[in-house]
């Protein structure tokens, strides 16, 4: 059954292209049957495929399925081809289960809209580009889908193209991202001439027999892939575009900027690892970037008062600790918490839309308040993504994912205490500022009056988002819990399992116990900061420096001002300087010139008989005086 | 002598469709279908009944012996596909000038067909003599396309397009001769006869002067920074169907000339030229692209992008490696349909709005959302997507130029940041936004939609199976590269 | 019989030429100015009988009938234009009928 596996990135497909040829002219039951119906129908295949790969292994744990061929000059033969191993696997059942949980969704969520064929048009091309990122057999069909999901997310993010805002955000995202993107390729292009291959199966081989572990060429080549990642995962020094991404429809910003596509820079380390371990300061310089990104994100988060920023600038932190762990070497936690992530940020988003449709589309969170019995739904599926998002001990997925990263970064070398810190202090603000969210957006006074109730497309999906987002950790425990492993034993012939877990030294326990502590310690001060004295902390906030920091702060540390200056406001000035193209003015200049000799050397046709026959006589004497004297 | 009617069935049906005006006012247009669908039949027949080899088909006559000058024809996989893309747009051109020329129907015609005349002999010609001769042919009806039918400005573009191009030209033609001469000198026969010339230049003192003459010609063409100042102008007042066959046909002959002449005549020469010509490719790439995002007219904005993708070809033909060669034709192809039908639909927006200045539009999604879509596939094809046509032959320039030129690979790749900068601002300004008003205008008609769709399906073919394209054009790209010295693919150094 | 020189027809012609030719320069008149040029076209004729007598062949008076008939055919011409303008009341005055300029 293996073979129906292009069935999965092809159904989506189909249902765009015909979406896209219809163009808006079906009615909406229509267009949501294709939309949802296609992505329902890829679920269900790769659920199909998943238990004939679980059922019977292939060799090598991959199976490599080639659809045609697509560039064939001398040796660089690229092929449409898809690969499924362990970790293709879950990257997914993952996009498309939760893409599917998020289709249905918007099927009631946009229903009011007039976009409606347009929306699932783009949604359905997205699931498509990702799932080809994840299944390409290729680093080239691999950057296919990659340029794929970024189209689509422009497309989401400036879905309401009638305000130049959402625009400009869609543009933002877009060309932050390509920057990196353009190291990715190039990245490529290196890879192929080093190593003669694109396939990846084949590319890794290949380095690890012609790099030793630090050789600068697999330095180089890893630089270039993380650069494609840095874009797509919005993370230091590309992290801008994501916060305004949230111009989008609430339930693009949780399929596609935070389950899935902005996970894709995780997915292609992961994919790519036999590179980054090959090359050590490269790797550092993930872990690095993560432990930075994912403390600044988390310090931003906590100042925002848009909600869906919030939760944005969350998703940027938890991405970091994705690159942490994948900088730390431990793979299968980078790839455990996308998952948990998956399922825990795109509730938070699912569930912050349905209370944001029921007020007003309102997104400042001081103007919600005491929600929560109003909107129960709401509340309980968001309390269930915060919970895991804070990684409460125990209850929450997230908890199991966050603390494996913790452990790795600790017990990481030299530079591990470091990295440990910053994770450590992020927990702590992830679980302050989900609750504060929580705190002020469902409890204290009541700013606004809900209206209508919900319909069965939104309840079920967040209803199974929070189920998995609560339990969905289960499946890699630590010893004391179990010790259940079914995720890394699942994942082992795909990422080198992550040693040292089992360790049981007792300031690992210490590690893990603290890691436990502190984010029902971050819960607890929110509780008390932003519910029972919110005097305090509005002291506190209003004092001049801190007014001065939580601007900083709630500006995204000013990254955004400083791309501003050195690079926007410098090429649109250069540009709009040259507008008028200098080198056409050299042209123009000979042009001028030539009018100017014309009109000239016109003066001198006049008409005048006299003049004439003047210049006659003198032009004859010179030529004469010039025979004699000459 | 089958190749000689691909010239003369165009030209035939010129001459045809002009008093056909008499006969009604569509009349020449059925013509010029007529003629063009018989060449398309034509070629179709001699590629079937092709030979085998890197030469599909040739023709040879004496024309004047005299001098050595031969009416000699020759046609590769190189000539081939891009005669093609020829007949395809010059069938669409028919088809988008429908509505748009109304006035000297007949008259146009004959200008349009025997322009696609000048140039399907340009990709034939093997007689440098013949070559000049049809490359000239092709220049003057094009000077009155754009002189007669076209926008504002057209005079002044008409005769800055004739004077570049016309100047250019007077080079090549010196070039020729001195060519010619030196390689009477060498053999004692005067002729003009390409593969006679091919040793010529090598041991010729002032062989880099005379690959000098033609590069400037065909760099004119091309355009090449910073010779593409006709190019915005001409464009942008030229009717719809005379900037599609530029942009998509005109241009090519630049790039083919390159490919054809400059490469195989001179190799040492233009090995020792190559650094400067990539670098004027990767300049063209970055400056084509900041001066598209400056613009506010529209088919001034897709002009400059055009000349930000030949920086591309530039950069890819003097890396001259098999991957960059065929990125080349990639790309040519890619850029003739991308660009031809970015400008097809700015002449359709033009049709209903009468302007082509961005910041009197915005808004036309919710107007005519079925020329936006097509538009801003169109914009996405020409930056890069992948998946689309022009990713495959950018990718394709830039993977054969790494090793050839490091740093100005790099430089080029910059361009695909650039690219995304320009056809996102064309998106947004144009087709985004709030409408301005409440007029309603009529969105793609019968024959519009399909020209939009034979359009995207070519890109989209382009993109997803170029294989076909890189088998048609191998062997012949393969003969241009023969006289040079090692270019060996990039063999795999693994172990 | 005195020898005359060589040289003293041409240089009456030389004298001859440039009165002709300062009349074409100085006047404004037409009528003038067609004799004037009549005077450089009589010069132009010496010299040529000076030069044929300086070397005893007959070429010289034979191009002096072709310039005397030519000088006939430009003042038949001229005269006749001049007449045109003076019917159409215009001033026979070079400077001003200066229309025809390029």
């Amino acid at each position: 059954m293996l073979w129906l596996l292009w069935l999965v990135p092809a159904l989506p497909l189909a249902g765009f292209a015909i979406l896209f040829l219809t163009a808006g002219r079906l009615k909406k039951p229509a267009v949501a049957a294709i939309g949802v119906g296609s992505t329902g129908l890829s679920v269900v295949f790769a659920f199909i495929v998943t238990g004939a790969f679980l059922a019977a292994p292939p060799a090598g744990h991959a199976y490599h399925e080639v659809l045609w061929r697509w560039i064939a000059i001398g040796h660089f033969t690229p092929n449409v081809a898809l690969r499924l191993d362990p970790l293709s696997l879950i990257m997914m059942l993952v996009v498309t289960f939760v893409g599917f949980l998020i289709h249905l969704y918007s099927a009631e969520f946009m229903e009011a809209d007039e976009g409606y064929s347009r929306y699932f048009a783009w949604l359905n091309l997205f699931m498509a580009a990702m799932l080809v990122l994840v299944l390409a057999a290729n680093l080239l069909l691999l950057y296919a889908g990659w340029e794929g999901v970024g189209l689509c997310s422009y497309l989401l993010i400036g879905f309401w193209y009638r305000d130049p805002a959402n625009g400009r955000a869609a543009r933002k995202a877009f060309i932050v991202t390509r920057i990196g993107d353009t190291a990715f390729i190039l990245g490529i292009i290196y890879l192929f001439l080093s190593l003669g291959t694109l396939d990846i199966a084949a590319l890794m081989d290949r380095a690890r027999q012609a790099w030793p572990v630090g050789s600068g060429m697999a330095d180089l080549a890893a630089a270039l892939l993380l650069g494609g990642a840095l874009g797509k995962s919005a993370q230091l020094p590309l992290q801008t575009w994501l916060p305004d991404a949230m111009a989008g429809p609430t339930p693009v910003s949780a399929l596609i900027h935070a389950a899935t596509m902005v996970t894709a820079g995780v997915y292609l380390i992961a994919r790519t690892h036999v590179l980054f371990m090959l090359a050590p300061p490269v790797q550092l310089a993930v872990a690095a970037v993560g432990a930075a990104t994912l403390l600044l994100a988390a310090f931003s988060a906590l100042n925002q008062h848009d909600l869906k920023r919030i939760i944005a600038y969350s998703t940027i932190s938890q991405i970091g600790y994705m690159f942490l762990a994948l900088g730390v070497g431990a793979w299968t936690a980078a790839i455990f918490h996308f998952m948990t992530h998956a399922f825990f940020k795109s509730l938070l988003f699912l569930a912050a839309g349905a209370v944001m449709m029921r007020i007003g589309d309102e997104h400042d969170i001081f103007r919600m308040g005491g929600l929560w019995r109003r909107l129960p739904v709401a509340f309980l599926t968001f309390l269930a993504g915060a919970v895991s998002l804070s990684a409460l001990p125990i209850i929450s997925a997230g908890f199991y994912s966050k603390d494996i990263i913790l452990l790795a970064a600790w017990q990481s070398g030299p530079s591990g205490p470091g990295l440990w810190a910053a994770g450590f202090v992020a927990a702590f603000l992830t679980a302050l500022y989900i609750f504060r969210a929580v705190f002020i957006v469902f409890f204290g006074p009541m700013h606004t009056t809900p209206t209508s109730r919900y319909g069965w497309r939104i309840v079920v999906p967040l209803s199974i988002l929070s189920v998995l987002a609560l339990v969905g950790g289960l499946v890699e425990t630590p010893a004391w819990l179990g010790g259940i492993a079914a995720f890394s034993n699942l994942l082992a012939p795909a990422l080198p399992a992550y040693r040292g877990m089992a360790a049981g030294s007792a300031a690992q326990a210490t590690v893990m116990a603290v890691d436990a502590f502190i984010a029902v310690f971050g819960v607890t001060i929110a509780y008390f900061a932003f519910l029972r004295r919110p005097a305090l902390v509005t002291r506190l906030v209003t004092a001049p420096a801190a007014r001065a920091l939580s601007r900083f702060w709630l500006a995204g540390w000013g990254f955004d001002w400083l791309y501003d200056r050195v690079l926007v406001r410098p090429f649109v000035g250069l540009a709009r300087l040259n507008r008028g193209d200098v080198i056409d003015a050299f042209y123009s200049g000979v042009a001028f010139a030539n009018c100017a000799a014309n009109k000239l050397l016109s003066e001198t046709v006049n008409g005048r008989l006299r003049w004439y026959s003047a210049w006659l006589a003198a032009g004859s004497l010179a030529a004469i005086a010039i025979m004699m004297f000459a | 002598m089958l190749l000689a009617w691909l010239i003369f069935i165009p030209a035939l049906g010129g001459f045809l469709a002009w008093p056909g005006e008499r006969l009604g006012r569509d009349m020449p247009r059925w013509i010029a279908l007529a003629a063009l669908a018989a060449e398309l039949a034509l070629l179709i027949a001699i590629w079937a009944g092709g030979q085998g080899g890197t030469w599909l088909a040739e023709t040879d006559r004496p024309w004047i012996p005299q001098l050595g000058i031969a009416f000699r024809l020759d046609l590769d996989g190189l000539s081939l596909v891009l005669i093609l893309l020829t007949i395809g747009l010059g069938i669409l051109a028919v088809a988008v000038s429908w509505n748009e020329i109304t006035e000297r129907v007949g008259f146009f015609h004959l200008n349009l067909l025997l322009t696609l005349a000048g140039v399907i002999g340009v990709f034939l010609a093997l007689d440098l003599f013949l070559f000049f001769f049809l490359w000239e042919v092709m220049l003057v009806p094009m000077y009155f396309i754009i002189a007669v039918w076209g926008h504002e400005r057209r005079v002044y573009a008409a005769i800055k397009f004739f004077i570049f191009t016309q100047g250019s030209g007077l080079l090549m033609l010196v070039a020729i001769l001195a060519l010619a001469f030196a390689h009477r000198a060498a053999s004692g026969t005067f002729t003009f006869d390409y593969f006679a010339l091919l040793g010529t230049a090598r041991h010729s003192a002032i062989g880099f002067w005379i690959m000098l003459g033609f590069f400037i010609a065909f760099a004119v063409k091309l355009p090449a920074f910073p010779l593409h100042s006709w190019l915005p102008d001409a464009h942008t007042e030229a009717p719809t169907a005379g900037s599609v066959i530029l942009a998509g046909v005109l241009l090519k002959t630049g790039a083919y000339g390159m490919l054809r002449f400059v490469l195989p005549l001179f190799p040492e020469a233009a090995a020792q030229f190559a650094p400067l010509a990539m670098l004027l490719g990767a300049i063209g790439v970055l400056y084509g692209a900041v001066l598209a995002f400056a613009q506010d007219d529209m088919k001034r904005l897709v002009a400059y992008s055009s000349v930000s993708h030949m920086g591309f070809v530039l950069l890819g033909i003097f890396a001259g490696t098999a991957l960059a060669l065929q990125g080349v034709v990639v790309e040519m192809i890619a850029h003739g349909i991308s660009t031809g039908a970015l400008f097809i639909v700015v002449g359709l927006l033009q049709d209903r709005l009468h302007t082509r200045d961005m910041r009197l539009l915005g808004g036309l999604f919710a107007k005519v959302p079925m020329l936006s879509a097509a538009g801003m596939v169109f914009a996405i094809a020409s930056l890069g997507l992948p998946g689309l046509g022009n990713f495959v032959g950018e990718f394709l320039i830039l993977l054969g130029s790494w090793e050839v030129n490091l740093p100005l690979t790099i430089v080029a790749a910059l361009g695909l940041i650039t690219a995304v900068i320009y056809a996102l601002v064309f998106v947004q300004r144009a087709l985004h936004g709030e409408p301005r008003d409440a007029a309603i205008l009529p969105d793609l008609g019968r024959r519009e939609t399909a020209v939009i769709a034979v359009l995207m399906a070519a890109i989209l073919w382009l993109g997803v199976y170029p294989q076909p394209l890189f088998d048609t054009a191998a062997p012949g790209l393969a003969d241009l590269r023969h006289p040079q010295a090692v270019h060996a693919a990039p063999a795999a150094r693994a172990p | 019989m005195v020898s005359l020189p060589p040289t003293a027809p041409l240089i009456l012609a030389i004298i001859l030429f440039a009165l002709g030719l300062a009349g074409v320069l100085v006047r404004r008149n037409l009528v003038v100015m067609l004799m004037a040029i009549e005077i450089m076209l009589n010069a132009a004729g010496l010299a040529f009988i000076a030069a044929g007598m300086r070397w005893g062949q007959a070429d010289g008076q034979i191009l002096f009938i072709l310039i005397l008939t030519l000088a006939a055919a430009e003042v038949s011409v001229g005269l006749a234009m001049i007449l045109r303008l003076h019917y159409r009341g215009e001033p026979l005055d070079a400077d001003l009928t200066n229309r025809l300029r390029g």
